[in-house]
C-alpha cells in the first residue's frame, strides 16, 4: 500500500546528455570497454568531459553474467569514476531506470553539481547461456532445488493475465510486432524488423506456453549512459534540459508464489509516488508519451495497467486500435523496447530514459514521435516479479 | 559546504557478532539487529518509514540480485527499497543522499554478513580481479595486501612492529566489548611470529570474519528532535574511487581514503581534521591498512601513525582513540556491513553507551570503511552528539 505523500518536487534536476553503444548479440568488447563507449558518447552529446563530472553512478545487474564479483568496482574506472565519488545501485532489472533516480538524488541532495550515469550489461559472456546465471536468483531452500528456469516463472505470470482478463495469445503479440517494427528505425537496434507479423510471433518455437520466442527480448550486450545536472549547470550546458519531474520505486515481497501475479501492484505504488511528485494528477491526459519494460510482450501491456494508463485488462484492446503505436494517441516504446532495441538488462532500462530524453528534445530522428511531446515516462521491473521503478520526465 | 539540511542517526540495533551462527539464517540476523533498532528509535517500519537501503553482493550472499531477498524480514513491503552493491557507509551515504532532498524523512540502511556459508571465501574474492588481466594469474587475492604493505612501509619507514601494535591494540580493546568475538591479549611478538600469508603480512595481522547484521535508523533533524533526547548527528559524508587497475594504482598511498576524508570533511565543514575530531573507527582488514587509512585521512602524516600506535597514542586512554571497538582485527570483518560496524561503534561513544569501553568526553566521531583487496573504494562519515 501506498502510504508515503510525495511532495510536489521542486528540485530542479535535469538529463542533459546521453550515449548509448549499439546492443548487439555478442559484443567483441570488454564490459569495460562498452561502458567507457557510452560514458564517452553521453559526455561528448553535450560538450562536457570529465572534469564536469562530480560523482558516478553505476548500474549493472547480476554480477553472474560477467563472473566478476564487485563489477562497479572493476568497472569504476572505464565509467569515469577514477578519483571520484562511485555508488552503485541494485534493485534487478529495474536497475536501468532506477540508476536514473540515484542520479537524480545525488543531485537533489545539493552534494553534486553534475553526475555521470552509466549502465552496462554484457551477458554473453556467460556460456553456455545467460539463462544459466538466472537459475542462481531463486530462494536457496524452497525454490532452487526444484531448479526452475526464469521464462517459467514469466509464463506463470502471462497465465494468470490472461486468464483474468480472458485474452488471447494473439491480443498480445502485437505488442511484439509493435515494438519490433519500432525498433527498425533505431540506429542502435538488435532485433528491429518492418516487415515482422502477429502470425510470425504465434509461429515461433514455444518456450514455456503460452511464451513463444517472439514473446521474449534477446540476449544483448550493450551500455547506456546519461550526464545529469543541477539547474544552473543544466541551463548552461543546454537550450533544452529535460527536467526530472517526479521518481518512484518500490518493492514486493521475494515469495512471489503468495502473491496475485495478474497485476503489478509495485509498478503501481512507484508509479504514485513519481506522479505525486510530479504533480500529476490525470495520468492518461499528462503523460504523452511512455516506455514500460517490455522483456516480454505482455509486460508492456501489464506495466500500462500498473502505470494506472490504462484500466486493468485494457491495455490490449488500446493496443489492438493503435493507440500505443508511434502515431498514435500514447505513443508507447516508440524506441523498440526490449523486443527490438534488445535487452541488456541494467542499460535497456537506462536506454528507456534516454529514449524519453531524446524524444522529449525532438532528437529522436526516424522514430519521433509526431505533436511535440512534453511529458514523458519511462518505467523499468525486475527481481522476482517484484519491483518497479518509475521516472517522469518533462521539457 | 555544508550539508542542506540536517540528518541524524536515531536508532541503531545489531545482531552478532561472532564467527559462526548456525542457528540463524542471513534473514534472521536481519530481522534481529531490524527490530532492535526500530525499538530504539521508537519507529514502527510500517507506519514511518519512507525508504529502505540495503547493502550486499551478490558473490558474498551466493545469490544472483540479492536485492530481491531483503524486504520482509525487514518489515519494507510496497516501499521504496533499493540495495547497494558497495561498503556499507556507500549504503548509508545513499540514505543521507535522499533524506537531504528533502523528500523523505525517515530511511533504514541494512547491512549483515553470513560469512560462515561461504567456505572458500578467496575463491569468490579472486573472481573481483580483472578477468582478461589479473585472474589468469592465479594467485592468492591476499598477495594484493602484501604487496600494497611492503610498498607502504616502503615509502613510509613505517615498522612492521608499528603494524604488529595495531594487532595487540586492537585485540585487546575488543576484549572489552560484549559485540567482539576475537577479543586477546598478544604481544608484538606473538604477531610477528604467527604463520606468514603474504610477505610480510602474518595471519595475526589478518582480520578474521564474523557473521552478524546492523540496522541504522536515519531521520532529517525536524524528525529526530520528534524521537529522541539523543541525535547523532551526520555532519558529512565522502566516498572515493582510485583506479581499480593494479598496473597503474600508487601502491603506498590509499589516494581513495584522502579522497573520501576530504569530501567527507569538506561536507562538515572541518578543517583541520585531527583537532576537530576526538577519535576514529577505520578499516583494520590488515593491520597496516589502519595506518595507511589515518595517514590518507589527513589525521597524521606520512610515517607517523605507526610511531603514534605504538607508543600508545591510539589506545582508548590515548590522545587520539583508534578503533575503541576493536576494529575489524577484534571484532571480525563483517563483509559488506564492516563499515557499518565502524559507525555502530561512533553511535555508541557518541551516546555514552559504550560501556567499559567509553571514551570520555567524546563528541565527534569519524568512520571509515573500505571495500577489500582488489578494490580501492573507500567511503567515510563524520558524526557528532
Amino acid at each position: 500500500m501506498y502510504v508515503k505523500r510525495m511532495k510536489r518536487s521542486n528540485q530542479r534536476v535535469a538529463v542533459v546528455g546521453a550515449g548509448m553503444t549499439k546492443f548487439v548479440r555478442r559484443a567483441q568488447e570488454t564490459s569495460k570497454e562498452l561502458s567507457w563507449e557510452a560514458a564517452h558518447l553521453a559526455l561528448a552529446s553535450c560538450d562536457l568531459t570529465l572534469d564536469d563530472i562530480d560523482a558516478v553512478v553505476i548500474g549493472t545487474a547480476p554480477d553472474a553474467f560477467d563472473g566478476v564479483h564487485m563489477k562497479s568496482e572493476y568497472l569504476s574506472d572505464s565509467c569515469g569514476g577514477w578519483g571520484k565519488p562511485v555508488i552503485r545501485g541494485y534493485v534487478g532489472g529495474g536497475t536501468g531506470v532506477f540508476a536514473a533516480i540515484q542520479g537524480w538524488y545525488h543531485v537533489a541532495s545539493g552534494l553534486f553539481d553534475t553526475v555521470l550515469v552509466v549502465c552496462e550489461e554484457k551477458m554473453s559472456s556467460c556460456q553456455p547461456h545467460p539463462q544459466a546465471a538466472f537459475l542462481t536468483i531463486f530462494d536457496h531452500t524452497t525454490e532452487r532445488p526444484l531448479k526452475p528456469n526464469l521464462l517459467w516463472i514469466f509464463a506463470l505470470e502471462m497465465n494468470a493475465y490472461m486468464h483474468r482478463y480472458g485474452l488471447s495469445k494473439r491480443d498480445i503479440a502485437t505488442v511484439s510486432v509493435k515494438n519490433k517494427r519500432n525498433a527498425a528505425l533505431h540506429p542502435a537496434a538488435l532485433l528491429g524488423d518492418p516487415d515482422i507479423t502477429v502470425e510470425d510471433v504465434l509461429d515461433s518455437p514455444v518456450l514455456a506456453w503460452p511464451v513463444q520466442r517472439l514473446d521474449v527480448s534477446p540476449v544483448t550486450d550493450g551500455a547506456v549512459a546519461l550526464v545529469i545536472s543541477a539547474s544552473h549547470v543544466a541551463r548552461r550546458v543546454t537550450d533544452k534540459p529535460v527536467w526530472i519531474e517526479g521518481v518512484g520505486w518500490n518493492l514486493d515481497t521475494a515469495y512471489w508464489t503468495n502473491r496475485d501475479l495478474s497485476y503489478p501492484v509495485y509498478v503501481e505504488e512507484a508509479a504514485r509516488m513519481a506522479y505525486d511528485m510530479a504533480g500529476i494528477t490525470e495520468p492518461r491526459k499528462e503523460i504523452h508519451i511512455a516506455e514500460p519494460y517490455d522483456p516480454f510482450d505482455y509486460k508492456e501491456l501489464h506495466h500500462l495497467e500498473g502505470l494506472m494508463l490504462f484500466d486493468k485488462g485494457e491495455a490490449p484492446k488500446a493496443a489492438a486500435d493503435g493507440v500505443t503505436q508511434r502515431d498514435g494517441d500514447l505513443p508507447v516504446c516508440p524506441s523498440g523496447g526490449l523486443l527490438g532495441v534488445g535487452n541488456p538488462i541494467a542499460a535497456a532500462g537506462l536506454m528507456k530514459v534516454g529514449e524519453i530524453f531524446w524524444q522529449l528534445r525532438g532528437e529522436a530522428g526516424a522514430r519521433q514521435v509526431p505533436g511535440n511531446p512534453r511529458r514523458g515516462l519511462a518505467q523499468a521491473w525486475g527481481d522476482l516479479m517484484q519491483v518497479g521503478t518509475v521516472i517522469v520526465m518533462g521539457v | 559546504m555544508s550539508l542542506k539540511r540536517r540528518v541524524a542517526i536515531v536508532g541503531a540495533g545489531w545482531s552478532g557478532f561472532r564467527s559462526i551462527s548456525p542457528d540463524l539464517s542471513y534473514k534472521e540476523l536481519m530481522y534481529d539487529a531490524a527490530v532492535q533498532a526500530y525499538e530504539d528509535a521508537g519507529i514502527d517500519p510500517r507506519r514511518d518509514v519512507d525508504s529502505f537501503v540495503t547493502v550486499g553482493e551478490d558473490y558474498n550472499e551466493g545469490t544472483s540480485i540479492f536485492d530481491e531477498y531483503v524486504p520482509d524480514q525487514l518489515g519494507a513491503l510496497h516501499r521504496p527499497v533499493q540495495t547497494i552493491t558497495g561498503e556499507g557507509i556507500h549504503g548509508l551515504a545513499a540514505a543521507v543522499m535522499q533524506i537531504l532532498t528533502g523528500q523523505f524523512d525517515i530511511i533504514v540502511v541494512e547491512g549483515h554478513s553470513k560469512a560462515s556459508n561461504i567456505l572458500t571465501l578467496p575463491y569468490i574474492l579472486a573472481f573481483a580481479f580483472d578477468p582478461v588481466f589479473n585472474r589468469p594469474l592465479g594467485v592468492h587475492p591476499t598477495f594484493v595486501a602484501g604487496m600494497e604493505m611492503l610498498r607502504y612501509l616502503a615509502e613510509t619507514a613505517t615498522t612492521h612492529e608499528e603494524c604488529a601494535a595495531v594487532v595487540a591494540k586492537n585485540r585487546n580493546n575488543a576484549l572489552s566489548n560484549p559485540l567482539a568475538g576475537f577479543g586477546a591479549v598478544l604481544s608484538i611478538d606473538d604477531v610477528l611470529t604467527s604463520e606468514p600469508i603474504a610477505e610480510p603480512l602474518t595471519q595475526l595481522e589478518c582480520a578474521s570474519h564474523s557473521d552478524g547484521a546492523i540496522v541504522l535508523v536515519l531521520a532529517s533533524g525536524e524528525t529526530a528532535a520528534t524521537l529522541t533526547d539523543q541525535p547523532i548527528w551526520v555532519r558529512g559524508v565522502g566516498w572515493a574511487n582510485d583506479t581499480f587497475r593494479l598496473e597503474s594504482r600508487p601502491w603506498g598511498d590509499a589516494r581513495y581514503a584522502r579522497a573520501a576524508g576530504e569530501m567527507a570533511f569538506r561536507t562538515a565543514d572541518i578543517k583541520s581534521p585531527r583537532q576537530e575530531i576526538d577519535f576514529a573507527e577505520i578499516d583494520d582488514t590488515f593491520a597496516y591498512k589502519e595506518l595507511q587509512h589515518m595517514e590518507a585521512l589527513g589525521l597524521f602524516p606520512p610515517g607517523v601513525a605507526g610511531e603514534w600506535t605504538l607508543a600508545g597514542g591510539t589506545e582508548r586512554t590515548g590522545e587520539f582513540p583508534v578503533n575503541p571497538s576493536g576494529g575489524a582485527l577484534g571484532q571480525g570483518h563483517l563483509l559488506d556491513a564492516t563499515g557499518l560496524a565502524r559507525v555502530l561503534e561512533v553511535v555508541l561513544q557518541l551516546r555514552g553507551e559504550a560501556g567499559q569501553r567509553q571514551i570520555d568526553g567524546a563528541e565527534v566521531g569519524l568512520a571509515f570503511g573500505w571495500r577489500g583487496v582488489p578494490t580501492t573504494g573507500g567511503a567515510a562519515v563524520v558524526l557528532s552528539s
